[in-house]
């Protein structure tokens, strides 16, 4: 009986997720009258906006991992090893993004750095790139200081790095050959993470001007009938593509099956 | 002149002492064993040799090379750790040449080297296996291949057999003495089990408190302890309350019965003393030179297959006693009364 009102429960779910999800492909393809086509992601993947835009933000998206990797991996790892009394003050600064709108840090950022300022980083194209990489490292802090504090959950900080000292080992190399290794999982599945975010991003990358994938889809939504859904479905089989990834790259690390995933 | 040498250490967490005015000398070759209760802070002394923690004040020197202030990759020493603490990422074979590695050995020497460590080990064949595709006992072995590859000037061992079944210790303790003598390291060991302490060591250092309480041999340790705290703490020991009646010739007085010590007693005529006894110094019955005779009472009988424990009551004090195991006498049964025999020679005053 419970079982049943379990399973009862769980298609409810998928049904009150997938319906909408359904409806949307299914009215993607429907931009020829009476048959369905792929016309609508025909138009999409003939704009050249979408190449450059897609691009753009892939390319921030690579460089807001590496930036959000360098700046946590590090600290969570300190944190773990000398401050854990630091710990809760730490995970509350990596929540603010939660909280604080992208808004109010992006207007932040236009005030500190207009080309009026100290430091006007507005004033050029890489300036403005570089701004908007940190926006989203920002945005992405939560997502991956968590997965990386996680990882490094799973290992003996403290020993680990005792024992690479013992045997000689030096602080860079204790993280690029003890620590990183033992946390690529989880890196990588904060890092999938950060792009998810980053594809989607709209109000740093429209406030800063840039030609970012998130202000193009808003552009393209706001202007024609078929091609949203068409784009949106597109953008979901990203998520979903790395979040496919985030799994093969766990079941496909040699060490980490011991953990009996 | 010594080859390791910690000389007044002291080491404080804010204001409670862990280690206090610690000596030792450690000769080069020697297998010293710190041995003591938890909290006593033997492995702080072992974390202060291998640069984890900063003493407080005091020096260590290794080689005659001051090292006290060097960080702990500096200090070329060889650690094994309880937790065993192989890398998860690498396999055996880059595990044990991760030392070798950050010395930038060069490849050749470097597998050849890898190869004899893990041969001296027992495991040659399991170099391309990862750490959690081994048993306890082989993860500890690595380690141990691991820290000595790299050629350390001095061996570092924080408890390793701990987490190991009882089986495994037993054999592994020795394979680790084996090795040791081999290569002639010099080797500080951290344990808290005294039979493993004095299985294996050259010399044993007792600690109690953050202070060492005794230096010496296994079997100076164990029949000449010097403080009551060393008497209890290896081994199982009666006690006896004794009355002084001569001190100058030893001679006390335990029950009604008079006896003459091996050595003078350090207390006034009429002073009562607490005399010790290891239970193998008792004897069920009597027994050639075995010249105290008391009544007893038996209390428990554990037979343990080669020796056999009594536990009975002898002048007022509940005593262990061993004896071995004979087929042709079986032992006695609990509530009979039996005699019991000591030579006074062998008690150990307690100070």
């Amino acid at each position: 009986m419970t079982r049943w009102l379990a399973w009862g429960v769980f298609l409810m779910g998928c049904l009150y997720f997938l319906l909408p999800l359904l409806g949307m492909a299914e009215f993607s393809l429907r931009m020829r009258r009476d048959e369905y086509s792929f016309d609508a992601y025909r138009v999409v993947f003939a704009d050249g906006r979408f190449w450059a835009t897609f691009g753009y933000s892939l390319m921030l998206a690579g460089w807001t991992i590496v930036v959000g990797v360098v700046l946590v991996v590090p600290t969570a790892y300190w944190v773990r090893l000398k401050l854990p009394q630091a710990r809760p003050f730490v995970e509350f600064v990596t929540l603010l993004p939660l909280v604080i709108p992208a808004i109010v840090i992006v207007f932040g950022y236009i005030r500190l750095y207009n080309t009026s300022s100290f430091l006007p980083l507005t004033g050029s194209a890489l300036g403005t790139d570089f701004l908007l990489t940190m926006g989203y490292a920002t945005l992405a802090l939560p997502y991956m200081y968590r997965a990386v504090d996680t990882g490094l959950r799973t290992i003996d900080v403290g020993t680990l790095t005792e024992a690479a000292q013992s045997l000689g080992a030096g602080w860079i190399t204790i993280m690029l050959r003890v620590i990183l290794p033992n946390v690529l999982v989880a890196v990588l599945s904060g890092a999938f993470l950060t792009l998810a975010i980053v594809m989607g991003e709209f109000t740093m990358a429209a406030l800063l001007n840039r030609p970012a994938f998130g202000p193009f889809m808003q552009l393209i939504g706001a202007n024609r009938a078929y091609e949203p859904p068409a784009l949106a479905v597109i953008a979901f089989a990203i998520t979903w593509g790395c979040m496919g990834l985030m799994q093969l790259v766990s079941r496909l690390s040699k060490h980490e099956r011991a953990r009996g995933r | 002149m010594s080859f390791l040498t910690i000389a007044n250490l002291e080491k404080s967490f804010g204001t409670i002492r862990v280690v206090k005015d610690f000596n030792l000398s450690v000769d080069k070759g020697e297998f010293i064993s710190l041995l003591g209760p938890s909290g006593c802070g033997k492995t702080t002394v072992l974390r202060m040799v291998a640069g984890f923690e900063v003493p407080t004040s005091g020096s260590i020197r290794i080689d005659g090379q001051e090292v006290t202030g060097l960080r702990a990759n500096a200090r070329n020493i060889g650690m094994m750790f309880q937790a065993y603490a192989l890398f998860p990422n690498l396999t055996v074979a880059d595990n044990v040449a991760f030392g070798l590695r950050v010395k930038g050995v060069g490849r050749a020497e470097r597998e050849a080297r890898v190869a004899e460590m893990l041969a001296l080990i027992g495991l040659p064949e399991l170099g391309a296996r990862y750490p959690f595709q081994l048993s306890g006992g082989q993860q500890q072995r690595v380690a141990l291949a691991r820290a000595l590859a790299p050629r350390p000037r001095v061996l570092l061992l924080d408890e390793p057999l701990s987490a190991l079944d009882a089986k495994v210790r037993v054999s592994l303790r020795n394979e680790i003495r084996a090795i040791q003598r081999e290569l002639g390291i010099t080797t500080i060991f951290v344990t808290h089990d005294q039979e493993e302490a004095l299985s294996i060591s050259d010399r044993i250092v007792v600690m109690n408190g953050g202070i060492a309480e005794q230096v010496g041999t296994p079997f100076d340790i164990y029949n000449h302890p010097r403080t009551r705290f060393v008497a209890n703490f290896v081994g199982t020991l009666n006690t006896f309350e004794a009355v002084v009646e001569v001190p100058a010739s030893g001679i006390v007085r335990i029950g009604e019965q008079a006896m003459r010590l091996a050595e003078p007693v350090e207390a006034p005529r009429g002073a009562a003393i607490a005399l010790a006894l290891r239970p193998e110094a008792l004897r069920l019955g009597r027994a050639e030179g075995r010249e105290v005779v008391l009544e007893g009472t038996v209390r428990e009988v554990h037979f343990l297959g080669s020796v056999i424990r009594v536990t009975a009551d002898v002048a007022g004090t509940r005593v262990a006693l061993d004896t071995f195991n004979r087929a042709d006498t079986p032992p006695p049964a609990v509530g009979t009364t039996t005699e019991v025999s000591l030579s006074a020679r062998d008690f150990i005053p307690l100070a």
